[in-house]
């Protein structure tokens, strides 16, 4: 299921404005990938170029090479639609869809690409919603709206609805920074559950949270204001923590900038 | 600021306290200000003053309301509560004449208001998610601009608008789907900005978090956006069909008043309550008198049971907390 990440010399443009630039980095399969920075680093915005989803945001352009095992992304003729049910994404803020019952969020991502039947249907929630460790909180309430949920287990609902359609990669925007300590430890001991079964890729502001959940680090940086955002170093994170090899990275985790 | 307030204030000064502009520089002994600034009381008379402000305009505006309301309602209510104004007609009834109703007027209005949404909710809609969801550049700016001119077009431009395309120009009858084609003009814009407005509050993440799921922009928008923003579109299209129902210039000029019912959009004249109190206005004998009020009752009437479907739909809106 799970699948290598290879990034090779990537920059990314908004309109005129290169806002990360020269990104060479290998996200290994069936791990956890974490990314830190200061804020306005890029490291979102990179993020979002690996299931295309800056394409979203007019002038959103990238130069370089993303490769997802041997398929490059960004070939002429494949599809972003196609790119996103391969690689899928949860965000800082839990945005369960307010129209809809818990059952039909987890199950949207399959309804909307057309699949019918219950029976495979409930299959897919409940496996869904076990994956995301919600299932023997809501499976009495399966038919309620999702927004009535808690922050934490909307996020895990979320989360849910991002694995019903079975991506081969699970981005992370900041899951937690939105949920209270509690929340936020449930999340982590899910990503912990979920590395076995994909590759996970992480962006997060709380450094105890890196070294917790990762198995690697990438450190991100920007030589000044208005200047692009560049990967300092990727490595494994107890390295990254312990000895990092760049200095920047060293100030950085120790707290003496940003 | 004058020398006596800056000389009033002076022993003060030296202590450290604020100054107090706005408090009252004559006769009174300077007291050293308070270290917080100003004293309650200069704060609670100034909110007091704010209310009084606000609740006399308030009242102002409530007067005229409650004045027509009242005006309308003592007059016209004798008519409404009897049965006939609801199943007759005025066929025959001279105007000397007590008697006959107003449904024809009424299902006049209803059916001129319908067919005039159901031509433009799907093209008020659409250009709103044009706008919103697809629009970029000078297209968009245009298409906006546009809307804008339309907003602004008085009523009876857009009657006389479509009289020379309708009766000049193709030489057709003046009918009542000429009524709802001048009509459709002013709904447009209306539709279009709240829908516009109802569209822009729907979060940016839902529409991310479909993208995420590998679902296309357009199912997207039909399947997340415009379920989201549901209840918001059908009030403002209520409240759109409401202001278009009472509209009389375009129906002065394209829609004869009749007095007999008539189902026919394409041939025939088609009475509404408009059109029906401006017929019975110029009269000045009592039985017509007395159907003027009835009918612009009914016409309040219909116009707030919109209102209140569209509130109702709003708060029992398809968002579910």
């Amino acid at each position: 299921m799970a699948k290598r990440i290879d990034v090779s010399d990537l920059n990314v443009y908004y309109g005129a404005f290169k806002a990360v630039e020269g990104v060479t980095m290998t996200v290994e399969p069936r791990s956890v990938t974490a990314f830190i920075g200061p804020s306005g680093c890029g490291k979102s915005t990179f993020l979002r170029t690996l299931n295309r989803m800056h394409e979203v945001i007019p002038g959103g352009r990238v130069e370089g090479k993303v490769m997802l095992d041997d398929q490059d992304l960004y070939a002429s003729g494949v599809d972003p639609v196609a790119v996103r049910r391969t690689v899928g994404m949860v965000f800082q803020r839990p945005n369960p869809f307010p129209t809809m019952s818990i059952y039909d969020n987890v199950a949207a991502g399959l309804k909307l690409n057309g699949l019918k039947g219950k029976k495979k249907l409930d299959d897919v929630v409940e496996k869904s919603l076990k994956g995301a460790n919600l299932w023997n909180e809501v499976k009495d309430r399966l038919n309620k709206p999702g927004a009535g949920l808690s922050g934490g287990q909307q996020q895990r609902l979320c989360i849910a609805r991002a694995i019903a359609v079975e991506p081969q990669v699970l981005l992370m925007d900041e899951p937690c920074s939105a949920l209270d300590p509690i929340s936020t430890l449930a999340i982590e001991d899910l990503i912990g559950e979920l590395k076995s079964k994909y590759t996970i890729v992480i962006v997060t502001h709380n450094m105890q949270q890196a070294a917790r959940v990762s198995d690697r680090t990438a450190f991100f940086n920007l030589a000044a204001t208005g200047k692009p955002g560049q990967l300092v170093e990727v490595d494994d994170t107890q390295r990254i923590f312990n000895n990092p090899s760049v200095k920047a990275t060293e100030d950085y985790i120790s707290g003496r900038f940003g | 600021m004058s020398a006596a307030d800056t000389a009033a204030r002076a022993p003060s000064a030296p202590s450290g306290g604020q100054s107090s502009s706005g408090r009252p520089a004559g006769g009174r002994p300077a007291e050293p200000p308070p270290a917080l600034g100003h004293p309650a009381r200069v704060r609670e008379a100034r909110d007091l003053l704010a209310s009084v402000v606000m609740w006399a305009a308030f009242a102002l505006a409530l007067i005229p309301l409650v004045w027509i309301l009242w005006t309308v309602v003592s007059k016209g209510y004798h008519l409404l509560s009897e049965g006939q104004w609801w199943t007759n007609s005025q066929k025959g009834i001279t105007s000397r004449r007590e008697g006959g109703g107003a449904v024809h007027a009424i299902q006049g209005t209803l059916v001129q208001g319908l067919t005039t949404a159901l031509i433009s909710v799907p093209i008020g809609v659409m250009t709103a998610i044009y706008l919103v969801e697809y629009g970029r550049g000078r297209l968009a700016k245009a298409v906006s601009f546009m809307v804008d001119i339309l907003t602004g077009i008085p009523s009876i431009v857009a009657g006389l608008f479509v009289y020379a395309v309708w009766v000049t120009t193709f030489h057709f009858q003046r009918v009542g789907f000429a009524v709802c084609l001048s009509l459709v003009l002013l709904m447009i814009p209306v539709i279009v900005r709240s829908t516009e407005e109802m569209l822009k509050l729907v979060p940016n993440e839902l529409r991310e978090a479909s993208y995420a799921l590998g679902v296309p922009k357009w199912k997207t928008i039909f399947k997340i956006v415009l379920p989201t923003a549901f209840s918001g579109i059908v009030t403002g299209i209520l409240l759109g069909l409401a202001r278009v129902m009472g509209e009389t210039a375009p129906l002065l000029i394209l829609g004869p008043y009749s007095k007999s019912i008539a189902t026919d959009l394409f041939s025939g004249y088609m009475a509404t309550l408009p059109t029906m109190i401006n017929q019975d206005r110029t009269e000045s004998l009592q039985p017509a008198v007395d159907r003027v009020w009835a009918a612009a009752l009914t016409l309040i009437l219909l116009v707030l049971l919109l209102n209140v479907a569209g509130r109702l739909v709003a708060r029992f809106g398809s968002v579910k907390k």
